[in-house]
This record gives C-alpha cells, sequence and structure tokens, in this order.
C-alpha cells in the first residue's frame, strides 16, 4: 500500500531511540499514524513539529498497518507559533480537536481550515473568531452542527442574538427575550459572516457557546475533560485582542 | 528451539542490560561478556556502586533534581544565587546547562513537558512546586530554559501564565543559530526564528 498527500503535524510519540510515531492531519486520508524512522535526528526534529506542513508518502504491507511516512517540508509554522501564547496554544488545543475525529476518515474541508487558522494565528483579530468557527465545523463534521441562520421560532434570519442549548438553533431576540437568562449569547460575527468587527465581549460569548455544545455532544459523553490547551488558548486571545484594540474595545453599531 | 549457553542470572543480566538506552540485546550481551571478563576490576565495583546509589539516590523535595541528598547539591550551595532559577524540563538537562557553566544559578526540575497525545497534563508536572518556590518572594528571575519544541514552549507559555501574578522576571533562552552552524543547512524555521531576535552588532 502506499499513498502521497499533504499533511499538517499534530504530535508525536517516541518509538524506540531514533523513531517517532507522527500524527497527522493529512488532506485526503483524514487524521493518520505513521513511523517515521529516524524522525530523533537532528534533522528531522525541526521538520516533525506540531502545525508543519509536510509531504508525506506512507507505505506499509496491508492497509491496516500502522505503516511507514517519508517526510518532506512544504511549510515551517512551528517556529512562528512558538514565539506566542496564542500560537502554541492554538496549534495545541486544534490538535486536540482534531484527535477527536476517527482515524483515516477524511475531513478535507478541516485540514484547509487547520491550514488557514495556523497562518493567522499571529493576527490577533482573526485567531479567536476563525478558532471558534473551526470548533463549530468540527463539531458539525462530528454530527452536531448548529444552526444560525434562521430562528428556530419564527424563521426569520435577522436580529438572531440567542442560541437554544437545547436545539442548538438560533433565536430571534423578539421570540427569546422571555428566555433571555437561559439562552446561550450568539455573537454577530458567527451569522453573518460579512461582519469583520469582533470585540472581546463577543469573542468570549463565541468561546462559551461552542465550548458548551463541545462539552455536551463531544467531551461528556466520552467522559473526557476540555482540553487544558483550549482554557489557555481562549485566555491568550482575548488578551491578545484587548491589547490590539486598547481603545475600540468594543464595536460600534453601524451608523452610530 | 535454540539451545541455552548460560544460565539464567547471566540471561537475567543480558536483559536488564538491554533495556539501557542506548544498548539493545546484541551490545548488551556484549556489555555483560565484558563485565564477566572483568568480574573484579569491572563487575564487582559497578555491582557495589550501583547498590550504593541505590540506596542513597533521591529526588531533590525543592527542585527535583537526583542527587544522594536533600535538599540536593545545588541547592545548599552557597556560592549560588538562589533568587535566579533556571527552569529545565529533565535532570539531563540541568547536568547539560551545567557543563555549560553559563550561569551560577538554582534550578528547578519539571519531569517533562506538556503533552497531549503522552496524556501528560499540568497536575504530572511539577509547576506547582515552580510557584510554591516563587510565592515564598525569595525569586527575581525565572529563566525558562526548556527544549525550542512546541511541547517545550507550550510549557513555557503555561508556566509563564501561572507566574503572572508575581512581579519577577521572567526569561527564556533564545532560538537561533547554533555554535558551527552553517546557514545553508538550517531548517527555515531556525533561521526565521534567528533573523526575529536579531541584535544589534
Amino acid at each position: 500500500m502506499e499513498w502521497r498527500d499533504e499533511g499538517i503535524i499534530l504530535g508525536l510519540r517516541k518509538h524506540g531511540e531514533t523513531s517517532v510515531i507522527a500524527e497527522v492531519m493529512t488532506k485526503a486520508h483524514g487524521r493518520h499514524l505513521g513511523i517515521v524512522r529516524g524522525g530523533r535526528s537532528k534533522r528531522l526534529q525541526p521538520v516533525l513539529q506540531p502545525g508543519n506542513s509536510l509531504d508525506l508518502v506512507w507505505r506499509a504491507r496491508l492497509d491496516e498497518h500502522l505503516g511507514q511516512f517519508q517526510v518532506e517540508l512544504l511549510d515551517a509554522r512551528a517556529g512562528r507559533l512558538m514565539e506566542s501564547a496564542i500560537g502554541v496554544h492554538g496549534v495545541q488545543a486544534m490538535a486536540a480537536l482534531l484527535r477527536l475525529l476517527p482515524e483515516r476518515d477524511s475531513h478535507a474541508r478541516l485540514h484547509d481550515a487547520f491550514a488557514v487558522i495556523l497562518d493567522s494565528l499571529d493576527t490577533p483579530e482573526q485567531a479567536g473568531a476563525l478558532y471558534v468557527r473551526f470548533e463549530l465545523a468540527v463539531l458539525e463534521d462530528l454530527g452536531f452542527g448548529l444552526d444560525l441562520t434562521a430562528c428556530a421560532a419564527t424563521g426569520v434570519r435577522s436580529g438572531l442574538i440567542y442560541v437554544s442549548p437545547k436545539s442548538g438553533r438560533a433565536v430571534s431576540a423578539e421570540a427569546g427575550a422571555p428566555w433571555a437568562e437561559k439562552l446561550l449569547a450568539l455573537p454577530a460575527f458567527l451569522p453573518d459572516r460579512e461582519q469583520a468587527c469582533v470585540d472581546a465581549v463577543m469573542l468570549a460569548q463565541a468561546f462559551k457557546l461552542s465550548g458548551y455544545f463541545l462539552g455536551r455532544h463531544v467531551f461528556e459523553p466520552r467522559g473526557v475533560e476540555p482540553p487544558i490547551s483550549r482554557e489557555s488558548f481562549c485566555t491568550a486571545a482575548l488578551r491578545a485582542l484587548r491589547q490590539s484594540a486598547p481603545v475600540a474595545n468594543s464595536c460600534q453599531e453601524p451608523g452610530s | 528451539m535454540q539451545k541455552r549457553v548460560t544460565g539464567p542470572e547471566i540471561e537475567r543480566l543480558i536483559q536488564l542490560l538491554a533495556r539501557v538506552p542506548g544498548l539493545g540485546p546484541r551490545s548488551a550481551r556484549r556489555a555483560a561478556l565484558h563485565l564477566i571478563k572483568k568480574k573484579d576490576q569491572l563487575m564487582g565495583p559497578l555491582a557495589s556502586a550501583m547498590n550504593e546509589a541505590f540506596d542513597k539516590v533521591r529526588i531533590c523535595s525543592t527542585c527535583g533534581n537526583a542527587d544522594t541528598s536533600d535538599p540536593c547539591t545545588v541547592c545548599t550551595d552557597p556560592t549560588r544565587d538562589q533568587s535566579v532559577i533556571i527552569v529545565v524540563e529533565d535532570v539531563a538537562d540541568l547536568w547539560a546547562l551545567e557543563r555549560a557553566a553559563a550561569m551560577n544559578a538554582g534550578y528547578h526540575v519539571l519531569g517533562g513537558t506538556l503533552s497531549p497525545l503522552d496524556g501528560v497534563g499540568p497536575d504530572d508536572l511539577s509547576i506547582a512546586g515552580l510557584v510554591d518556590r516563587v510565592a515564598r518572594g525569595d525569586v527575581r528571575e525565572i529563566l525558562i530554559a526548556v527544549n525550542a519544541t512546541v511541547e517545550g514552549q507550550t510549557t513555557a507559555h503555561y508556566i509563564t501564565e501561572q507566574l503572572s501574578g508575581f512581579e519577577i522576571k521572567i526569561t527564556r533562552l533564545a532560538h537561533g543559530v547554533p555554535v558551527g552552524g552553517e546557514l545553508d543547512y538550517l531548517d527555515e524555521g531556525t533561521l526565521a526564528a534567528a533573523i526575529r531576535a536579531r541584535t544589534a552588532f
């Protein structure tokens, strides 16, 4: 068996004294593991860092075998990611989310999104919002997607400011008013992809929203704790956003 | 079935030696044979040295270093500036930094790095012990000397967050071109880090 694909390193595990088992998110073959011979050498160690994009050739005698990777560096992001808290926690948090997916199950959209977000992690205005969209995309691929396009009660497509914690569907301001305390806040940038302005309050609401549904649908049923890197990333992203826009820390209403 | 050529004691010696890093079954056999040949000059002293070390080695309750006393030699050394603590992943890193003899400071051994794939979380490392040492108020600088890997730097940033409430200087090792390194042979990540961390000449 042999295939060639592009992949992003998620993590490594030592194998013997000189090799590693690499866990990569590939475009066409999903999350895949394989041995890299000599992976602990001085030459390969900088290449095999989480976040780096690689050209991979996987070989095994049978498809169900672990197999071996031959790797070549395509994009060395790890050095840049290591410079900031948002970078290292971001790559670890997204890798933890991708580990929720079954092995060898193709999720090309998530692979592409992962690459785009890794390239945007040094832009605080985008990093947090993109990460939340990534969490929602993972939820969707796991079969627990939220419907944020129309109000669950009235069907209207505007004025959506809540999400029902039961159904995961958006609720308009008018329809949700009587149950406002029980509903989750829906920040404006999530249903409206055109909305570029994301402030710290909106981002905190978005982290709470995606965290709630990840907990309810994924972590709790599997009996696992949310990854510590998620909390660290949320803290770092909010801090970075506040530092990048200390004056205008809240988005202005259009026309005001 | 292969016939046995040695008694179970020697087989056991070979099996145990094969577990030592750097030794496989073949080199373990060679080492065992060498020990047997040099029974009085090497095997006897080695056995007694290992026995003594086994009885006396302990982990320092202050810094996590391996030594025969608790607190360890590093922690009780009056010539060291204990207000500066170098945080390392492993005892091997402590020994490596001591070989460099670049700083005369105290140490704190974490016992690894945060590794989600291996299930190593903050509670598995001695981060709480480091925070306790800083909270005592005698520390003015923490130098985080962990590996330049994503896992190492994740741990470094986590420690920085845990120590953010204390008024101390937190530093880390520079990333860049190693001594004797040729630019042509360096990976792009190291080169980019070296350029970002350039200094005035």
